[in-house]
């Protein structure tokens, strides 16, 4: 997981759909077993940032390198140590938890022992051979944190991973995804307090532009974001 | 590459299991159809050319369902992404495709083939079946092959319903055609004892072609 070096460089990226700006001249750095917290209002341009990193979409001007590899030329060799989790589970709803896990170990060749270990610590052992669509929320978010870190990654793409978690769920999937997962991370959030705490480098867009960057950043400025 | 098959082949077969959204619905879309044929064409049996007509044409208008429905859950539930995530080569997601389709096929058929003897045909089954079956498998093949590719391009489109027979209907002819023409003697009243070779080859040489162009090109349906 280690290894020197910038995990994330972004030097002006750019994506568009259509005539409709998501990302402009976007460029940042971030070091490898940093958390980058992104805010910012809904159709910022979060989520499309994700997606670049995680190779789902391609940008269409500017460099990403992630791990030291040239995207999207590279993604195939970046996937396997990416972890993506989005605002869909990704679990297909007819099978059993245990049975989404396992077609995904299957993809990231991943032995079964893993399974077992991600169903006891997010406390779903007992749920995982129910099928997903009869899971609460809840339920489905850790089964798709298990998902995003079946395959021990070492960047965590995460949009809003405590979404549908209580308390005690948090508490479960924090060291999977959490800042003591040691991993690099980049997390959005729309919880100025929450996301300044385990933040360690702090991106604020607005309509696709970088209006905050920095380490130094005060709740005041993420609120203004938003108005 | 076997392996990621294989894992996306157990998916959707689990899913199929499960669901029974695909082969139940295309078995009675099929044996449906015969019983309309059975009152429409107002004839006790039939034979030959139309005989052979009827069923390939039934059997087209049955994948055209399945094709249908092949993508949906990866559109539907996030598994384009969950599998485009995966460090893995991407054909897989293809080739596991059109082997379920196929599959789905040929399960249809083993209904398909009874109820079309007992509803239609004139002549007996039992004498054509080893060469009905491998103008099937030849047919079925193409058929798999490109209901997959399209319905790999009529997914992500809003009007894939209407796309995906649009395409797939005209890229079949080739299929409908010589499928027909190596059943039509063996559905004959006396019929001969097997298919006609060219016609199978015919068959065999569009299966290749189509299967290295629909291989080629589906990497670049799943890019954004």
């Amino acid at each position: 997981m280690g290894g020197g070096g910038a995990a994330i460089e972004l030097h002006d990226v750019s994506r568009h759909y259509g005539e409709r700006v998501a990302l402009e001249g976007l460029s940042l750095r971030v070091e490898r077993g940093q958390t980058l917290v992104v805010f910012g209002p809904n159709g910022a341009g979060k989520s499309t940032l994700l997606r670049i990193l995680a190779t789902l979409l391609r940008p269409h001007e500017g460099t990403v390198l992630v791990l030291g590899r040239e995207l999207p030329k590279d993604g195939w060799a970046v996937r396997g140590d990416v972890g993506f989790l989005g605002h869909e589970p990704l679990l297909y709803r007819e099978l059993t938890g245990r049975e989404n896990l396992r077609f995904h170990a299957r993809l990231h060749d991943v032995g079964e022992e893993r399974i077992d270990e991600l169903l006891a610590a997010t406390g779903l052992e007992r749920r995982a051979d129910e099928p997903v669509h009869g899971l609460s929320r809840g339920l489905v978010q850790r089964l798709a944190v298990c998902r995003a870190v079946l395959h021990d990654p070492a960047l965590l793409l995460l949009d809003e991973p405590r979404a549908n978690l209580d308390p005690g769920s948090i508490e479960l999937v924090e060291p999977l995804i959490g800042r003591a997962s040691g991993r690099t991370r980049v997390v959005t959030s729309h919880d100025p307090r929450g996301g300044l705490a385990e933040a360690d480098v702090v991106l604020g867009l607005r309509a696709g532009r970088a209006e905050i960057l920095g380490d130094a950043v005060g709740v005041e400025e993420i609120g203004a974001l938003y108005r | 590459m076997r392996r990621t098959v294989a894992a996306l082949l157990r998916k959707d077969l689990t899913a199929e299991r499960r669901t029974l959204e695909s082969i139940p619905a295309m078995t009675l879309f099929t044996v449906t159809t015969f019983v309309l044929f059975h009152f429409g064409l107002d004839r006790d049996t039939l034979e030959g050319d139309l005989a052979s007509g009827v069923l390939w044409v039934t059997l087209l208008f049955a994948a055209v369902l399945g094709q249908n429905r092949l993508f949906v859950a990866e559109h539907e539930q996030g598994g384009f992404d969950g599998f485009l995530l995966a460090p893995v080569d991407r054909t897989a997601l293809f080739v596991a495709k059109a082997l379920a389709l196929f599959a789905f096929l040929c399960v249809v058929e083993v209904v398909a083939l009874p109820a079309f003897a007992i509803l239609l045909l004139g002549p007996g089954l039992l004498d054509p079946l080893p060469g009905l079956i491998l103008t099937l498998l030849l047919a079925n093949a193409g058929i798999a092959t490109v209901g997959t590719l399209v319905a790999g391009i009529a997914i992500r489109t809003r009007a894939r319903d209407l796309i995906g027979p649009l395409l797939t209907l005209p890229l079949l002819v080739p299929v409908i055609l010589a499928a027909s023409e190596a059943t039509a003697p063996l559905l004959a009243e006396g019929g001969a004892g097997g298919p006609p070779a060219r016609w199978l080859a015919i068959l065999a040489i569009y299966d290749l072609t189509i299967g290295l162009v629909a291989y080629g090109v589906f990497d670049f349906l799943l890019e954004d």
